[in-house]
């Protein structure tokens, strides 16, 4: 999540870390009493990993009882197949992925052409109102317009992911408008119209021109939109009618509605549902927290 | 539209002016594939958003129960609200839940975050590890902490479990909250951080301001702003609570942990529809409310947003 702050705060930030990066080798004395309190503290987030992974690798019985911090031996990985079949992955995972390559495209093409507008015509008050309605959603957060919503969806047929998708890019669109005005700001008129004087139209402009121009944004807009979409229970647990449209994250109930008490198989589960952004997280690290700091600082 | 009043004065041709420019000769014409750019998220906004709090606005006002015919009865609604316990109940978690977390979350990211920043050992990794929360599912992390709080906790102490606990089970919604929403408000701290020029600590030092004395000397008014920041998206994302809740407590025991948009979405099942409805409108206020006291605090704080 995040805010618009002064701009110059973006450009605040790359130059400290440039200057101290210039600073010989020798000078960095790593401070080791900080160092340890830090790697202490990431257990807070390991423990529950590794909690997670080592109950997945159980049998029923092992998981049942004890802590469950204790490392299992023999490993089950046939809990994963059990559990692959108990919330048949494919098909959840397949649903998650359409809503959130929807939302993705949908965030990113919707709100990049309406900031384009907006931000061009900015002193006509039809645009710039626009840019307050839109922005206005950050304050109507989903409860507030839920039951409403469920009803009209099902109205019309679209009590399915394909609605789930569009809500997310509703949800979406304030913040993503918000993002990309603030860099649309900083794009110069000038290249624009060398383009125009080469007889480019409006459209050609911004396909040809804004549009790649605007890539780090997009791809901040983008991992935002993702992660949200990705990871949503609300919506698609109120909006889907059909269960067996359901989403990664909505049918790992099915381990707390029935009386149940394979630990193993669930969390066999909960892993499967984690791992796919996770893995995505390490091996992109740098590039979804480069993209998430402009989120922030923006 | 705008367009109008200043259609008369422009004569140049609609491919130089299309590049639209304040500070010229008036306001030059709106090129109409504009209107086409925003007209999607526009239309699209209002039949999501607008149109579904309007028809919410509406049946507040009756006596809907969901389905059938229904009658205008004034804010009938509205005063029942206020004299209802489970509602005051559900509000009074909500905003004591809210305002303890934004407490810790601000307090233990602005730690993390000094830390990350300071001359460590295994930064990146560091940084790896507490943004993993981050990409991680709200119900699937609150199952996974739930056998932890049920099952390991109190084979670890030998207590009892948080989650069964009336006067203690918010404290692990708390916990599991804060969890997930540390590393964002990490990424926001380090790009305050990261705006303090080094000179200031060295000046800074040269004073004798060290240590602790540095924190609340330096760091903590330099950034204060993102304080700001964090309190206000902290506060307006957990005012919403319900997944986490969902997997840990479910609203318990009994309905301690009920919160404001769990109570909201009951208007679906048990047949309350106009009621929660109006309870959605007040709920709507306050959050405009909440975040308006908030934005007050910034301008009084002079943080540019």
């Amino acid at each position: 999540m995040s805010v618009a702050i002064n701009p110059a705060a973006a450009a605040a930030v790359t130059t400290p870390e440039a200057r101290r990066s210039k600073d010989p080798k020798e000078s960095y004395r790593p401070n080791w009493t900080t160092t340890i309190l830090l790697i202490l503290a990431s257990l807070t987030v390991l423990i529950p990993l590794y909690f997670a992974i080592a109950m997945s690798l159980k049998t029923a019985a092992e998981a049942a009882s004890g802590t469950g911090l204790t490392w299992p031996w023999p490993m089950q990985f046939g809990n994963f197949a059990e559990a692959w079949t108990l919330t048949d992955f494919p098909r959840a995972f397949i649903i998650s992925l359409l809503i959130s390559v929807v939302s993705v495209a949908g965030a990113i093409v919707l709100s990049s052409l309406a900031s384009y507008a907006i931000a061009r015509n900015w002193e006509h008050r039809g645009f710039r109102y626009s840019y307050f309605y839109l922005l206005a959603a950050m304050f109507i957060p989903f409860p507030v317009i839920a039951l409403p919503q469920i009803k009209l969806t099902a109205a019309v047929g679209l009590d399915n992911p394909l609605g789930v998708a569009l809500l997310h890019i509703m949800f979406q669109l304030s913040f993503s408008v918000l993002l990309y005005s603030a860099f649309l700001r900083s794009i110069p008129h000038e290249l624009e119209e060398s383009a125009r004087i080469d007889g480019a139209s409006t459209w050609q402009v911004f396909w040809k021109l804004i549009f790649p121009l605007l890539a780090p944004m997009n791809a901040t807009v983008g991992i935002f939109a993702f992660l949200a979409s990705w990871n949503d229970f609300m919506m698609p647990s109120l909006i889907t009618a059909d269960s067996r449209l359901q989403t990664l994250p909505v049918v790992q109930n099915i381990f707390q509605q029935q009386f149940n008490t394979e630990y193993n198989v669930a969390f066999a589960s909960y892993l499967m549902a984690m791992a796919p952004t996770i893995l995505v997280y390490i091996f992109a690290q740098r590039w979804v927290l480069s993209g998430v700091t402009r989120g922030a600082i923006k | 539209m705008t367009a109008t009043a200043s259609r008369g004065t422009q004569r140049r041709a609609p491919a130089t002016d299309a590049p639209a420019r304040a500070g010229r000769t008036g306001k030059p014409r709106v090129e109409p594939i504009f209107y086409a750019f925003l007209f999607p998220a526009i239309a699209l906004f209002s039949l999501a958003i607008t149109l579904p709090a309007l028809i919410g606005m509406f049946y507040s006002v009756t006596d809907y129960v969901g389905f059938g015919e229904y009658d205008f009865i004034g804010f009938g609604n509205y005063a029942a609200l206020f004299t209802d316990p489970r509602i005051l109940s559900s509000y009074g978690f909500t905003m004591g839940f809210s305002l303890v977390t934004v407490i810790a979350v601000n307090a233990l990211a602005l730690a993390l975050a000094i830390g990350l920043n300071s001359k460590i050992k295994f930064k990146t990794a560091l940084r790896g590890i507490f943004f993993i929360p981050m990409v991680i599912s709200g119900i699937v992390i609150a199952y996974v902490f739930n056998y932890l709080f049920s099952n390991t906790l109190p084979a670890l102490t030998g207590t009892g479990s948080l989650l069964v606990d009336p006067n203690l089970a918010w404290l692990s919604i708390v916990i599991v909250t804060a969890w997930q929403s540390i590393p964002s408000a990490i990424i926001i701290y380090l790009a305050g951080l990261l705006a303090i020029p080094e000179e200031v600590y060295e000046a800074g030092s040269l004073d004798g301001a060290t240590g602790w004395r540095q924190f609340t000397s330096i760091t903590l008014p330099l950034v204060a702003g993102y304080v700001v920041i964090n309190t206000v998206l902290g506060f307006k994302g957990f005012l919403n609570a319900y997944e986490i809740i969902i997997g840990l407590t479910n609203g318990g025991p009994g309905t301690a942990t009920f919160s404001v948009a769990m109570t909201i979405f009951t208007g679906f099942t048990s047949g309350d529809y106009a009621y929660q409805m109006a309870n959605a409108v007040i709920f709507f206020i306050v959050t405009v409310v909440v975040s308006i006291l908030q934005l007050q605090l910034i301008r009084r704080r002079g943080v540019s947003l």
